[in-house]
């Protein structure tokens, strides 16, 4: 017992500001993109053919990205020759319908959505009860989802809680393309959900399919099976992206 | 026998003509493998089967083996057509080998002691589908007898996956493992490359691993092409980033060993710490995971002075945390309580079914592939060998442990080493591979092995005559070592099983690719 007491007194208190005090990110940390407008070079399309996964098109004004299904990999900006293309620090990146996820070019200064689902966020403002399920993927949106329970993030401070029933659940949380052998359990667990039963996409697989659209053994992402409350975009999206996302969902930012 | 004329041999990270591959008549490779594996002490790193390329509906099987003693790869093939005689009959090693063989190819493995699928993928044959998880489960004919089902959708936050329990009363006498809900076909995909997603696939196989995977693919792209060939300065960090990978897995697994024994100091301060070596990985390559970090032919970034005298300052002070952390968890009885004696994996059993990594190591099994095929920056900077003997989940845990005493060390040697490189070395580090670095040599065979955290990664590659890969083989440590966790329930009381699971702490996607 006072050996644990002086460990803790050694670690210290750890729990981060957010949101009080802005994130600090790293130096080289893949936000938001920021797009130049204007034409790009006759028959350039060097950024659509590096891309893994088509989310990026060349358009008249220039390139535009959908970070649902954007990997934030960056091979696009390294081989634009106009260097058009460019990840800047912007992590709130969540939005509330597919369309919001398209970036263009644009000269107004970009503010995240704000007017999310007014049901899910009148009821669970206070109170958020998440089912994670994990539907395929590759185990890191699970992984930096998880992080948010540990004394680092402490989510249980905003009333957001991980359950083990989706009977407790007020929405499921999915990682991951679904997996044709996924979809069978991830439907049945959707089912045992209290409605109206939210549901969050979180990674550019459950958005998208991700890396593994192309792939006959998954579904491409959620889109064609519930239509999700919330995108949380990114592979895997930051801990800071989707707790601010959660908060932005609850009505709480 | 004489393992140089039977088998085709290669160091780790080489490629050579398919040509040179021997290919015996089955039942000289039969007899050729068993007796490598029973007898001379060799691992299976991988086994398949890829379509013969003159003969359809002909398969090729295709068989590495780690000669560790040797510090060496040992290659052989051989022809077959609709079925042959299970390996596995003999030799316990190559049965999940073959139970994947028979699901991908269709073919038979006559006299499989157990013959199921592996990961419930739809029939190539075209017979009917099947449902994950259904198929017969070993079950006990008595009426004492209970049958605990788990999963595919577990408690926390975790990825799917089933378990089977045969219990009488609270012991368990048998588990079987169904997997498979994970599948997302990433070596199917992978044929026909390396393309614009080739490598993003790979970092994806494992999520928790993708730095390893990054490497040996990038490895084994340049014993493939010599465009490809990395500088020791880009090997250097690549190590680097590895011991920060395997720093953050165990931390983390650690923790959870102590939260599933209601042990909450050490729990909530290692779930911290955890994250501090995934920040330093973004430190030097923008994402926690340190996807696209590691490219063919180097890295994306460079780490100036500053940054890393700034990686030392943070490593030390994260390391006197972690192990003030892990002196109260090794200290507390109630805690050694619960790990000693718990789900022991004997060494024998280990060594039989070809357990790797961690819970190879903490069954008294020698090998590292940092060690007993050292590559890059571990060839002239080894790390000490981490192993016990007990087999349980003590004996797992102070693995951890002391590989993270051992990784520290070592980054602590290659950050310094980091500093005295020339401008010249440093900006060697750097690839602009961010297209497929196409034109591999054509019609090669290349192997590449790394000691990911959990233990051996091995990624086989075939390519045609185009230099396109024909084949891509990836055998992630969970695929070997999912058994164990099942033979280390046997006769363990079921409400063990949360910390033997956690004490292997394997991995569904990298195992159901
Ligand atoms: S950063 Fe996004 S848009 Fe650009 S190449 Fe990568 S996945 Fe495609
Ligand atoms: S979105 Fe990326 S990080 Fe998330 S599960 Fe898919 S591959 Fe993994």
């Amino acid at each position: 017992m006072y050996k644990a007491l002086k460990a803790r007194l050694f670690q210290g208190h750890r729990t981060g500001r957010f949101p009080a005090v802005a994130p600090t990110l790293p130096d080289h940390f893949q936000g938001r993109p920021q797009l130049q407008a204007g034409p790009c070079p006759k028959d350039c399309s060097a950024c659509e053919d590096i891309c893994p996964t088509k989310a990026v098109k060349v358009s008249a004004n220039g390139p535009q990205i959908d970070t649902g299904r954007c990997l934030f990999c960056g091979k696009c900006a390294a081989v634009c020759p106009r260097q058009a293309i460019a990840f800047g620090p912007e992590y709130r990146l969540a939005a509330f319908t597919r369309e919001q996820l398209v970036a263009g070019a644009s000269a107004a200064a970009w503010a995240p959505p704000t007017a999310g689902n007014v049901q899910c966020r009148d009821f669970c403002g206070q109170s958020l009860k998440i089912r994670q399920v994990s539907a395929g993927g590759c185990a890191a949106c699970e992984l930096d989802f998880n992080v948010l329970g540990t004394l680092a993030w402490d989510m249980g401070r905003f009333g957001i809680q991980v359950v083990a029933s989706p009977r407790h659940a007020d929405c499921i949380l999915v990682t991951g393309p679904v997996t044709r052998n996924m979809l069978l359990a991830l439907r049945k667990t959707h089912d045992a959900m209290p409605r109206p039963a939210w549901v969050i996409a979180c990674g550019a697989c459950a958005i998208s399919g991700g890396v593994f659209t192309d792939s006959p053994e998954t579904h491409g992402g959620l889109e064609a099976i519930f239509k999700p409350d919330l995108y949380i975009p990114g592979c895997p999206p930051h801990p800071t992206t989707i707790l601010e996302g959660l908060l932005r969902l609850m009505g709480r930012s | 026998m004489n393992m140089d004329t039977t088998f085709l041999t290669l160091p780790n990270g080489a490629a050579a003509p398919i040509a040179e591959l021997p290919v015996l008549p089955f039942a000289d490779f039969r007899a050729q493998l068993i007796q490598a594996v029973t007898q001379n002490g060799l691992r299976v790193s991988s086994f398949f089967a890829t379509p013969a390329s003159n003969r359809p509906g002909d398969f090729e099987l295709i068989a590495v083996l780690a000669d560790d003693r040797a510090h060496l790869l040992r290659l052989a093939a051989s022809r077959v057509s609709k079925s042959y005689l299970a390996l596995s009959a003999d030799c316990p090693a190559f049965h999940w080998f073959e139970r994947e063989i028979a699901e991908v190819t269709g073919l038979i493995c006559e006299n499989h002691p157990w013959p199921k699928p592996i990961r419930f993928t739809q029939p190539t044959t075209g017979a009917a589908g099947v449902l994950p998880g259904v198929t017969d489960y070993l079950r006990i004919a008595d009426e004492a007898a209970h049958e605990v089902a788990v999963g595919p959708v577990h408690a926390g936050v975790i990825e799917p996956g089933h378990f089977r329990f045969q219990c009488l009363g609270e012991e368990v006498i048998f588990l079987e493992i169904s997997l498979g809900y994970q599948h997302r076909g990433i070596e199917k995909m992978l044929v026909g490359g390396p393309d614009v997603r080739s490598a993003q696939l790979i970092e994806c196989a494992a999520g928790d691993t993708s730095i390893a995977s990054a490497w040996c693919y990038a490895r084994l792209q340049a014993a493939l092409s010599p465009a490809c060939q990395a500088s020791p300065a880009a090997e250097l960090w690549r190590g680097i980033a590895l011991e920060l990978e395997r720093s953050a897995n165990h931390t983390g697994d650690l923790g959870a060993l102590a939260g599933d024994v209601a042990f909450l100091p050490t729990q909530s301060f290692c779930g911290r710490i955890r994250g501090e070596y995934l920040n330093m990985t973004a430190a030097l390559c923008g994402n926690r995971f340190g996807r696209g970090y590691v490219l063919p032919g180097g890295l994306r970034y460079l780490a100036d002075n500053k940054k890393i005298a700034d990686l030392q300052t943070w490593r030390k002070r994260v390391h006197a945390d972690l192990t003030n952390a892990l002196d109260l968890l090794f200290d507390t009885p109630s805690v050694l309580d619960r790990f000693e004696n718990t789900g022991v994996l004997a060494p024998a059993d280990a060594a039989a079914v070809g357990i790797v990594g961690v819970a190879g190591r903490a069954s008294g099994l020698n090998n590292d592939i940092r060690l007993s095929h050292p590559y890059g920056p571990y060839t002239d900077r080894p790390l000490s060998l981490c192993a016990e003997g007990a087999g349980d989940v003590l004996a797992r845990a102070m693995v951890r442990r002391r590989e993270l005493d051992a990784s520290n060390q070592w980054l602590n040697e290659a950050l310094n080493a980091g500093t005295e490189l020339s401008a010249d070395e440093q900006a060697s580090a750097l690839s602009s591979h961010h297209s497929p670095a196409g034109g591999l040599a054509p019609s090669m065979i290349a192997v590449s092995l790394q000691e990911a955290w959990r233990g051996e990664l091995c990624h086989v590659a075939l390519t045609d005559s185009h230099g396109r890969f024909r084949h891509y083989k990836i055998v992630d440590p969970s695929f070997h070592n999912w058994y164990g966790l099942a033979l280390a329930l046997r006769g363990e009381q079921i409400s063990h099983f949360p910390i033997c699971n956690k004490s292997f702490n394997l991995s569904y996607c990298g195992h159901d690719l």
